[in-house]
């Protein structure tokens, strides 16, 4: 009976230990068998209102509190903790392992906590174990994104144990319930929750740091830490009608990035957050559709998400390169990645069949019934956004396009296997998603397949493809570049330090000027002492400390006995 | 590398191309021709009008694109942009 209140976190740091002094054939099998074993147990043996809780110095943590919200994130997590484990098979690199163990791990450890506490712990967990999977690129470029990753992150940490603290001091709880914009630990919780869930402004350690991990590395990445500030947003801030704003912003301006971007897993990265756009939407409209269309959303879009970020990490591996200027034409050294991609791509932009139709319309269909008429159309311009740069430009770049002359082999089995179960996961959801819609947190009746929206979904993406072939034949494209755009990040990575070094060089300036003025009119002072007839007595020359401490001696001593005198 | 290439691919022949062009053309020339036969129940008023997703896509499309040139305007650097100081 105590294995049903064993939270799900401890067989992956358990897992993550044994994969530190093991090599070879048994490691794999420890990295393939935590997720199935955990994530069969979470399924058979786990039921909705288990609390299991620690204590620590009079303090009360639950470790672990299940609802069907909880629990649905839990299974998704485990499936990908599988498939991206066997995409990473083939690595030998015991950081990786271990950091992909843990990160998975921190990841439970925040899905189920019941207590802000110790959300905030498994969020602080996330950040430092994730971080090795940008480091673990080993380049000059990851360190330094990885350490702005790592100081964005473990702020954004700060601030929720700072929201935590003061939400205790104010309602005398630390349940991890609704919480609300009430007061100023509502808004730091909300914004601990905004720096990890992307928010505009604060999404840029997403498309810094992504793009800088490891082909394997990121696919864990993508999968996990923005869609645990979607759970806890979910949970802690439903019907807050702001987010619905932001949300609509999430879904917007990225898309004009993904356009322009030349790093097809910096495309990736926008892309994601405009995925979560939809999702922050879904849980600003707080209605039972709309949280069941972010819940669904959200499992469907970390399946495909992590497709196209293995697809794009299989390019790199075996291409070297996963520069849209540079690639193209891979699909005929690498036709099955090729077909997969192709599969997360018509997942993303929602065709019928494949997964996002039957999420994302549950959102939209929130929207429209409560009367947020131009928000939905903003987010059915979003999605023709979508279809733009996931759907069409990514497989178009990369496999076909111009020939590139770069002749590569298949990726490796292990990755094709990986990238295998989740198209397999993508189709399967997309035309079966009554198993999906049975495990959603609120009983809804709604069903995506009618001749309306499956016309209608068609007549969008297909008018959009078509939109791009006429663009492409006359020209109009914009090409693909070698080029950075800047984004937020400009301040932080080119304002501030060289307002820094300005002013550092300034003050280093103003610094010499004084000494240098300093030491002028102090030689002048020298100058003219020396001149005077005072200098050529004895004790206007230079004196030995010693002598100093000497003649003040001499000088009390005289005192001493002047006193004795009188 | 620089060895002549013998194989011919998928889509290394024009005529492959243009087949999945002209379906494409195909299909949605159907598409919009459906929208005129079979009734879509309307969420609102905007979409009474025929074809409104057709059409939406299309331009919602070359806004998107011709939105995203301008900002490559303002925000193209060079590629080592952040690796060298100024």
């Amino acid at each position: 009976m105590w294995m049903t209140e064993l939270p799900p976190f401890v067989p992956f740091i358990i897992a993550a230990l044994l994969a530190m002094i093991t090599r070879g054939q048994l490691r794999n099998l420890i990295l393939l068998a935590t997720p199935i074993l955990g994530g069969l147990h979470l399924w058979l043996d786990v039921p909705p209102g288990i609390v299991t809780t620690f204590s620590i110095m009079d303090f009360e943590l639950q470790l672990m509190r299940t609802d069907r919200l909880s629990l649905l994130f839990g299974y998704l997590f485990h499936i990908t903790a599988f498939f991206a484990a066997i995409f990473a098979l083939h690595v030998r690199d015991t950081t990786q392992t271990v950091s992909g163990l843990l990160y998975t791990g921190s990841t439970l450890g925040a899905v189920f906590a019941g207590d802000l506490i110790t959300l905030f712990i498994f969020w602080e967990l996330m950040a430092i174990s994730s971080v090795f999977l940008i480091w673990a690129s080993h380049t000059e470029r990851a360190i330094r994104a990885g350490m702005r990753y790592l100081i964005i992150q473990v702020s954004s940490g700060l601030l929720l144990l700072a929201g935590a603290l003061l939400h205790y001091n104010q309602t005398g709880s630390l349940a991890f319930d609704f919480i609300g914009l009430q007061g100023i630990s509502g808004w730091l919780i909300f914004l601990a929750f905004g720096i990890k869930c992307a928010f505009p402004l604060l999404h840029n350690w997403l498309t810094d740091a992504y793009p800088e991990a490891t082909p394997t590395g990121a696919v864990f990445l993508s999968a996990f830490t923005t869609k645990v500030a979607v759970y806890a947003l979910a949970r802690g801030f439903p019907g807050t009608e702001l987010l619905i704003y932001i949300g609509a912003v999430m879904t917007c301006f990225p898309i004009f990035y993904a356009v322009i971007e030349n790093d097809l897993r910096r495309v990736l990265a926008y892309s994601l957050i405009n995925q979560l756009g939809f999702m922050v939407c879904g849980i600003g409209i707080g209605t039972a559709l709309a949280l069941n269309g972010t819940v669904a959303h959200a499992f469907s879009h970390v399946i495909y998400k992590a497709l196209l970020f293995m697809s794009m990490g299989a390019v790199l591996y075996r291409a070297g390169t996963i520069k849209g200027s540079d690639l193209g034409g891979l699909y005929k050294s690498m036709p099955k990645t090729a077909t997969l991609c192709i599969i997360g791509a018509c997942s993303i932009s929602a065709f019928p069949l494949f997964s996002g139709f039957v999420s994302k319309s549950m959102i939209m269909a929130a929207m429209i019934q409560e009367g947020y008429d131009y928000l939905w159309l903003v987010l059915l311009f979003a999605s023709a956004g979508v279809l733009h740069h996931a759907g069409i430009k990514i497989p178009y770049f990369a496999f076909f396009a111009k020939d590139s002359g770069i002749r590569t082999q298949e990726a490796p089995l292990n990755m094709l296997i990986g990238m295998s179960i989740a198209a397999a996961l993508c189709i399967f959801i997309g035309s079966q998603p009554q198993y999906l819609y049975a495990l959603l947190p609120w009983e809804v009746d709604y069903w995506p397949y009618d001749t309306t929206h499956v016309l209608s979904q068609l007549q969008l993406l297909l008018f959009s493809a078509l939109a791009f072939v006429w663009m492409y034949k006359q020209g109009l494209h914009p090409p693909e570049l070698h080029a950075v755009n800047i984004d937020v990040e400009w301040l932080y990575r080119k304002l501030l330090p060289n307002a820094a070094i300005k002013i550092q060089n300034m003050s280093q300036q103003i610094g010499s000027g004084i000494t240098y003025a300093a030491k002028a009119s102090l030689k002048d002072v020298a100058k003219i002492m020396g001149d005077t007839h005072i200098a050529r007595l004895h004790l206007a020359t230079s004196w030995p400390t010693g002598s100093m401490v000497f003649w003040i001696a001499v000088i009390l001593g005289f005192f001493l006995l002047a006193d004795a005198i009188h | 590398m620089t060895e002549p290439e013998k194989k011919q691919y998928l889509f290394d022949k024009p005529r492959n191309v243009s087949l999945l062009l002209r379906s494409l053309y195909a299909i949605c020339a159907l598409l919009f021709i459906l929208d005129f036969f079979l009734h879509r129940h309307v969420v609102h008023e905007w979409d009474s009008i025929t074809g409104f997703f057709a059409i939406f896509g299309f331009i919602a499309y070359v806004t998107i694109v011709l939105l995203a040139k301008q900002l490559r305007k303002i925000v193209k650097r060079k590629e080592d942009y952040y690796d060298v100081d100024d």
